[in-house]
């Protein structure tokens, strides 16, 4: 009986046993179920989304920066290229601490405190996840030091990248311009121009001069790299790529020893000089004192040199030629004069007895000619040449504002000459509507007179100067100036010539021509105001002479130019077209302060016109070994590799 | 001579599970040749835990049940001494305290206490059998509770959890009253607040995380919105052996062990996953059927625990890895490299073998 009872148990033991068993089986078959359904979203009704996250995980666009177009001035002289350069960047968001990483970078490779400044400046402007450079230019040695350290500093990458390099400095700098990094305003701007994508891994935009009007041209296109990365994003094999397209190499019409000339003869003085090939608008030359090394700006102005440049009271960041507006002074008389010509009120034999000043009608002001004793009588060639001021108040008077500045505009005043460069003014050009609309009042006759003379209101730039020279050079017909001749296709080598084009075309009588352009010839002639400047020139010279007034002077008050502080001295002008008879250069020259147009601009000019013409540099010893400095420069350089991605 | 010997040795085992184990095994290297970035290194070592773990299986196998109930009382108190020395003079490591640094080697105690609990507690309930009352249970309760709470105390959650559960099912399948089971579960559900804010902080993060990966994508996130992507990213058929772009390139993080099943998942893709699912029913079936075959009440008992831990094991892990689950760091059975996890789970299924061929002796015993 207990063995039945015990077997019964038993029984009953395994019953209860499997029951449970039971249970604990159908919780498996749920559970499993449960997670079959839950592969079965994933895989099948979610695998679409997964699939699209795992391809974005692996798969990573790395962009092939393409090189940037070489500059070079019109007889191949290369004046802005690119070369490898180390540099050390670091991400702030991946270091561990970046004010210890820093100090430990430091330990390695030296960091200077203007490397700091501009690494702090950089930080500013960009996001954490951006890769910033701490220290660029690394030599071998601290690249070689830093990549076996390398594992020390996560974050911090050493990076081999093109670099612009302005080989000349400081020359042009404000024509060719210069790039500098990616900023927040360029990003909204290529953003609008759909040109983003094209800058993908481009850190560098032209900001100024041929940088950033040729920038399409320039940055070519950026290819790309389909790497699979990691999770950590280093790439593990290349997919496929796409090589990317170099920029196009661009060919100045500027005339670099032309330029080095020029600049040498500004002698540290302040001013611009224009120089034009009034039959193409080739620009030969564009001066602006002083001058600044592009360099600074590549890798990011650090704070001290941007303090220096920005706050000297010489503003050398400014381009002279195209945003300095100066009255024309004198300059202005062979437009009004061709203006009196053509409108048939000064025809010769028109002469004037000249006392020395002119009122108007009804008025007793006297309006001085800058000759006290006056100039005897004059007719219109010789108040050309010796600016015969009383002459040209009449003229004006006669002429009417409106007639005056309606035929002058057709040279290019009062209007942007629309060379291909960026942040050219307009200058002025005064007429009662304008002074109605600026100022809210009527327009006096007296204001007229001395637009007459270039004086008043009205302001040109030295660029609107050498091409309203031009122009007449060229007989009237306009040829809009430009700096680049041609854009060189990096890939076939195929030259791109820029067509020169016609921006105004005056009929003008040739005899009104004439009588002018023999005024100008004359003033390098004995007699002239600028006779040094014609003086043993083996060509014939056509040139004005001008001041432009810094301060008013009352009346009954003498200019005296010893008096006066050194900044408000007048600053003079210098036109000149040479050779008169078929002119190939035309020159504007300003030198600020520089009183007298003849003896401190137009020296400059007939050196300019002198080395264009006759090939004749300025024998200057100084001048010579900067000439063959930069001469080794160029050999030296080092070759920019046509494809370096691979 | 030596033909008899073998055939008396393998007369132990269970050709059924052995097979199925074996499948497993051989999916389980090819995967870890896969996740390792096709170590061969990693796959020798793997094949060496595996040998041990044959061996001990085969051990185990011809050990009679009765042996190993002996050794329970002793094996469970070696497993307390070992836990409360670990809390006292313990090695830290990642911030827990889970390990013993005997001076030869470090042992982690929690791992013998798998199934030194089980098996303790089927001895408990065998020697109990037929004079059952809930005392019993309470004391039950205490053998089991004691190990769980210092183990969860080191912390380490995961084996709390999973030592509980293979101490749990004995309980159970003695026959818990529902009652008490239903009331349990209740008063825990009330209790969970509580519970949570004895929680540290990176375990609750673990939860809130596993509610919501994508608190934090690059960090505590990372693991299962990663591993997620490689399942879902696998589709129906997978991306092929050696394919599992998620898993080559670094993103699968621990893909070698506890999310090694994510490399699975990616590779062969649904139709690989049922099949592995297949092969884990299978294995708990007939661990099951077993179980239920078993003439003993200790060997049921055991045979039952060790089924259904196994089961936890494996949904466990598929669940955190598949993101429905906390990330609780239990490996998968079998497929996880590892030899720790391979010798208790050699350990098991010798048990279960010796469970199945002992029957007929231990039911005229």
């Amino acid at each position: 009986m207990g063995y039945s009872t015990e077997l019964k148990n038993h029984q009953n033991e395994q019953h209860k046993f499997r029951v449970r068993l039971v249970f604990l089986i159908l919780m498996v078959l749920s559970a499993f179920s449960a997670l079959l359904g839950r592969f079965y979203f994933l895989q099948v009704y979610r695998y679409d989304y997964y699939q699209t996250l795992a391809e974005n995980n692996r798969i990573s666009i790395v962009p092939i920066t393409p090189n940037r177009g070489l500059i070079s001035d019109r007889n191949g002289i290369i004046l802005a290229h690119n070369f490898f350069v180390y540099t050390l960047e670091i991400t702030p968001s991946k270091t561990d601490g970046l004010q210890d990483t820093i100090a430990e970078l430091g330990a390695l490779v030296e960091i200077s405190a203007s490397d700091l400044k501009r690494f702090k400046k950089l930080r500013a402007q960009s996001h954490t996840f951006e890769s910033i450079p701490i220290r660029t230019h690394l030599n071998e040695y601290e690249a070689a030091k830093f990549a076996v350290n390398r594992f020390r500093f996560p974050g911090v990458e050493l990076k081999s990248r093109l670099f612009r390099h302005y080989p000349y400095g400081t020359l042009g700098t404000h024509g060719i311009g210069y790039i500098s990094r990616i900023n927040e305003n360029d990003l909204k701007q290529l953003k609008e121009s759909n040109q983003l994508s094209n800058y993908k891994g481009t850190e560098h935009i032209g900001k100024a001069g041929v940088e950033q009007a040729y920038e399409e041209d320039l940055h070519g296109i950026t290819g790309f790299q389909q790497v699979e990365i990691d999770a950590d994003g280093r790439a593990v094999r290349v997919l496929s790529s796409a090589s990317p397209t170099s920029g196009n190499n661009i060919v100045l019409s500027m005339d670099a020893k032309m330029q080095e000339i020029a600049e040498h003869e500004f002698a540290g003085r302040r001013g611009a000089l224009v120089a034009i090939q009034p039959k193409t608008g080739e620009v030969l030359s564009m001066v602006s004192m002083p001058s600044f090394d592009a360099n600074l700006f590549v890798d990011g102005i650090d704070f001290d040199n941007w303090n220096n440049l920005n706050n000297s009271p010489d503003k050398p960041l400014i381009n002279r030629s195209l945003k300095g507006i100066y009255p024309p002074g004198s300059t202005f008389k062979p437009f009004v004069a061709l203006a009196g010509l053509e409108s048939g009120k000064r025809q010769p034999p028109f002469t004037i007895s000249d006392p020395g000043y002119f009122t108007l009608p009804n008025s007793r002001h006297r309006y001085r000619d800058w000759k006290p004793s006056g100039h005897g009588a004059v007719d219109m060639r010789r108040a050309i040449t010796v600016s015969c001021d009383t002459f040209f108040y009449g003229l004006a008077v006669e002429l009417g504002i409106e007639r005056l500045t309606d035929f002058v505009r057709h040279f290019g005043f009062g209007e942007k000459t629309n060379i291909d460069i960026q942040g050219e003014l307009s200058g002025l050009l005064p007429t009662p509507a304008w002074k109605q609309r600026r100022y809210k009042q009527p327009w006096y006759m007296g204001e007229t007179v001395i637009v007459g003379i270039g004086q008043g209101y009205t302001l040109v730039t030295p660029m609107q100067l050498a091409y309203a020279t031009a122009t007449l050079a060229n007989n009237g017909k306009a040829i809009r100036p430009h700096l680049v001749n041609a854009i060189v296709n990096a890939k076939t080598n195929q030259v791109k010539m820029l067509p020169h084009i016609i921006a105004d075309q005056l009929n003008l009588s040739a005899q009104n021509l004439d009588i002018v352009k023999l005024g100008m010839m004359d003033v390098t002639r004995p007699g002239g105001t600028a006779a040094a400047i014609g003086a043993n020139a083996g060509y014939d010279i056509a040139a004005k002479t001008g001041t432009a007034q810094v301060v008013g002077i009352k009346q009954n008050e003498k200019y005296n130019e010893k008096l006066i502080n050194e900044r408000h001295r007048d600053h003079a002008w210098f036109i000149a077209y040479a050779p008169a008879e078929d002119p190939k250069i035309a020159v504007a020259v300003i030198v600020e302060n520089g009183s007298h147009g003849g003896s401190t601009a137009g020296p400059i000019a007939r050196k300019v016109m002198d080395y264009y013409l006759l090939g004749k540099v300025p024998v200057d010893p100084a001048a010579a070994q900067a000439a063959a400095a930069a001469e080794a420069a160029v050999v030296n350089a080092p070759e920019v590799e046509e494809e370096p991605h691979d | 001579m030596i033909r008899q010997w073998i055939g008396h040795f393998i007369r132990h085992i269970d050709s059924i599970l052995l097979a199925t184990v074996l499948m497993v095994l051989v999916v389980a290297l090819m995967v870890l040749y896969s996740a390792s970035g096709q170590s061969l290194l990693k796959v020798n070592a793997q094949l060496i835990n595996i040998v041990v773990m044959l061996g001990v299986m085969f051990l185990v196998a011809n050990t009679q049940p009765q042996h190993i109930e002996r050794i329970a009382l002793p094996a469970y108190l070696l497993g307390l001494a070992l836990l409360i020395a670990v809390a006292l003079v313990g090695d830290i490591s990642h911030g827990a305290r889970r390990w013993l640094n005997l001076g030869v080697t470090k042992i982690q105690p929690s791992e013998l206490m798998k199934l030194a609990v089980p098996i303790m507690l089927s001895w408990y309930f065998s020697k109990r059998e037929s004079m059952l009352r809930t005392a019993d249970y309470i004391v039950a309760g205490i053998i089991l509770l004691t190990p769980v709470l210092l183990i969860a105390k080191q912390p380490d959650l995961g084996t709390a959890t999973l030592v509980f559960a293979s101490g749990f099912y004995v309980i159970f399948l003695a026959g818990l009253s529902w009652k008490f089971i239903l009331g349990s579960a209740v008063a825990f559900g009330a209790a969970l607040p509580i519970l949570w804010s004895m929680l540290h902080d990176y375990q609750r993060r673990r939860v809130e995380i596993l509610i919501d990966p994508s608190q934090d994508p690059l960090g505590a996130g990372y693991h299962i919105i990663q591993a997620t992507i490689a399942i879902g990213s696998g589709g129906t058929t997978g991306k092929g052996w050696l394919n599992g772009t998620q898993s080559q390139l670094d993103f699968v993080p621990e893909r070698t062990t506890d999310f090694i099943f994510a490399v699975f998942a990616e590779e062969f893709g649904l139709v690989g996953c049922s099949l592995l699912l297949l092969l884990f029913t299978i294995i708990i079936g007939r661990a099951f059927i077993i179980a239920s075959q078993a003439k003993s009440t200790f060997s049921r008992l055991l045979a039952g625990s060790i089924a259904a831990t196994f089961f936890t094991y494996c949904f466990v892990n598929m669940g955190m890895v598949s993101g429905i689950l906390p990330v609780v760091g239990i490996p998968l059975p079998l497929v996880s490299y590892g030899g720790t996890s391979l010798l208790t789970l050699g350990l098991s299924l010798g048990l279960l073998m010796s469970v199945q061929s002992h029957k007929r002796l231990v039911a005229t015993d």
